[in-house]
């Protein structure tokens, strides 16, 4: 039961408990206690909004770094990840296999603000070999959203 | 000039929805409970086997009775899925969706004036192909307190020297009403001892909720009297690839072969391939959308009771059937007035048989969100024409 909660939110967190009782036939007390349980052990990590910035006539730069590391004695990549990771440019940052070790995906408000992060604070780093970043050009779909307009309905209003 | 029609279509009625069309045609910002089909789009690793098959050139006829990858896929599904053994080479024929399905059965085993026993109300296109094959329709009538199942005993006593067979099809269409196995037991038992043919269209049998999908054509020694009618459309969100299936005993499937042949000659070649791939790959996704579909039912029936719209709990397919007696009005005019005052679209029940009056088909197809803004609008118009 806690799954199907866990998905309903997922979908959408401004989902009440009321609602998600009525989807799935338990009491809404139990939906309570499942997402209060699931907020305490962070398996409910952040309620967030996905937003389109440049439909809200925002600038927005987003590059992708391939990352390569010298791995430390002892801690690994772990502590030069970290090093990368708490910048708050970095949306996202994963320790990937392959010919580079971390992808990082960092997020400005113009092209030059990312390769000014890239090059001052990310490349310089100890442990960082080398760095290539790829500006995205486009972004057609996001954590299993696709980003176009105009995918109406294209049933009859009325069939048997 | 003579009228060039034949008489056979003055028996058959018109669509109970042309008028609404009408009326539809024109007007913004309207909210459709009317549909009769997913609002998904057909999972995308099925849409790509389709394309792929058309860039590498599978674009002719295949055999009449379809792909035999596909009927070999079939039976060994409808082995898994209800432990029933069709010889894919002369048990199996791929259709162009249920409807061409239930047309050549009908055809197939029809004499002039042969009856046809059929729950009512039921799916539009049931009683015209019965006429079209030159038999009657025969109702037993069904209700919101028996949640619209078919009752044997009703069953039974309609039957006379001419009937030929039953007409079945749960979960239903627009009732949303399931039969459990106990239920369809007892059919069977009427059906064994008097020697009718069962034809169950079970178009929705995957979409069931707290409840298993079962298998008429599964129960105990009915296999050899039953056309199963399968298809692709609902479950894996399949409607406009046209690709349904027939499963009967051999001379059957022959019979109907034998007119599919000459009428439709095969069904889409790039839907067989679509549909071979929802066999293959397609369970995950129609799992998917079954669980939201699931979801919506919940928010939709209790929402339909709050308002005033009392509804049995519908078990199956994508419909809730409530009813208005609320409102006072006939089904016709509830539905024609909540188009035109509140712009929702629902399907008068009248349109599915004289035991649909009384009551609206409502399709939960559709975003959760539309489902809360319809319940919103139809709430404001039950306050506003309760008959209190």
């Amino acid at each position: 039961m806690t799954k199907k909660v866990l998905q309903i939110l997922e979908n959408d967190a401004r989902t009440t408990p009321e609602q998600i009782a009525t989807m799935t036939g338990m009491s809404e007390a139990e939906v309570n206690n499942i997402i209060e349980e699931a907020e305490k052990d962070r398996t409910i990590v952040k309620y967030r909004t996905m937003i389109d910035w440049t439909r809200a006539g925002e600038e927005e730069a987003l590059a992708l770094i391939e990352v390569r590391l010298k791995p430390q004695m002892e801690v690994g990549f772990d502590a030069i990840a970290e090093r990368i990771y708490r910048f708050p440019q970095v949306r996202s940052a994963y320790l990937v296999s392959g010919a580079y070790d971390l992808a990082v995906l960092v997020a400005g408000k113009t092209v030059h603000e990312v390769s000014t992060f890239v090059i001052e604070k990310l490349a310089p780093l100890d442990g960082v070999q080398g760095t290539i970043t790829h500006f995205m050009l486009k972004r057609y779909k996001e954590d299993g959203e696709i980003f176009l307009t105009g995918e109406g309905d294209k049933r009859l209003p009325l069939t048997m | 000039m003579r009228s060039c029609i034949s008489k056979r279509l003055d028996r058959v009625s018109p669509s109970g929805i042309r008028k609404f069309f009408d009326l539809l045609s024109g007007m913004e910002g309207v909210i459709s409970l009317g549909v009769g089909e997913p609002d998904f789009t057909t999972p995308w690793n099925i849409t790509s086997a389709a394309i792929q098959s058309l860039e590498h050139g599978y674009t002719m006829y295949t055999s009449n009775s379809g792909m035999i990858e596909l009927r070999r896929e079939l039976a060994s599904y409808l082995k898994a899925t209800y432990r029933l053994e069709y010889d894919p080479e002369t048990e199996l024929l791929i259709t162009n969706g249920v409807s061409e399905g239930l047309d050549l059965a009908m055809r197939a085993v029809l004499e002039p004036g042969d009856e046809v026993i059929m729950s009512d109300p039921s799916y539009v296109a049931y009683p015209p192909s019965v006429i079209l094959a030159d038999g009657v329709p025969v109702h037993v009538p069904t209700s919101a307190e028996n949640d619209f199942k078919l009752s044997a005993a009703d069953v039974e006593a309609r039957i006379t020297e001419k009937t030929k067979a039953i007409l079945i099809g749960y979960p239903a269409n627009p009732t949303g009403a399931v039969m459990e196995r106990e239920g369809l037991f007892e059919i069977a038992d009427v059906a064994r001892r008097h020697r009718l043919l069962v034809v169950s269209d079970e178009i929705y049998n995957l979409l069931v909720y707290d409840t298993e999908p079962v298998c008429f054509a599964a129960l105990p020694g009915m296999k050899d009297q039953t056309v199963l009618l399968g298809g692709f459309s609902k479950a894996y969100a399949m409607t406009g690839w046209r690709i349904g299936y027939a499963a009967a005993n051999a001379g059957i499937i022959a019979a109907m072969t034998k007119i599919h042949q000459y009428t439709a000659l095969c069904a889409p070649t790039m839907g067989q391939i679509a549909a071979l791939e929802a066999l293959r790959s397609g369970e995950p996704e129609a799992r998917r959308m079954i669980e939201e579909y699931d979801r919506r039912r919940r928010v939709i029936v209790k929402g339909l009771n709050d308002i005033g719209l009392t509804c049995f709990e519908p078990r199956g397919a994508f419909y809730a059937f409530p009813s208005i007696a609320v409102t006072g009005m006939s089904s016709e005019e509830f539905a024609e007035r909540l188009l035109v005052e509140e712009k929702v679209a629902a399907v008068p029940g009248s349109a599915f048989g004289a035991c649909g009056e009384g009551h609206v088909r409502c399709c939960y197809a559709t975003s959760l969100g539309q489902i809360e803004e319809a319940l919103s609008r139809m709430g404001r118009f039950v306050a506003k024409h309760h008959r209190s």
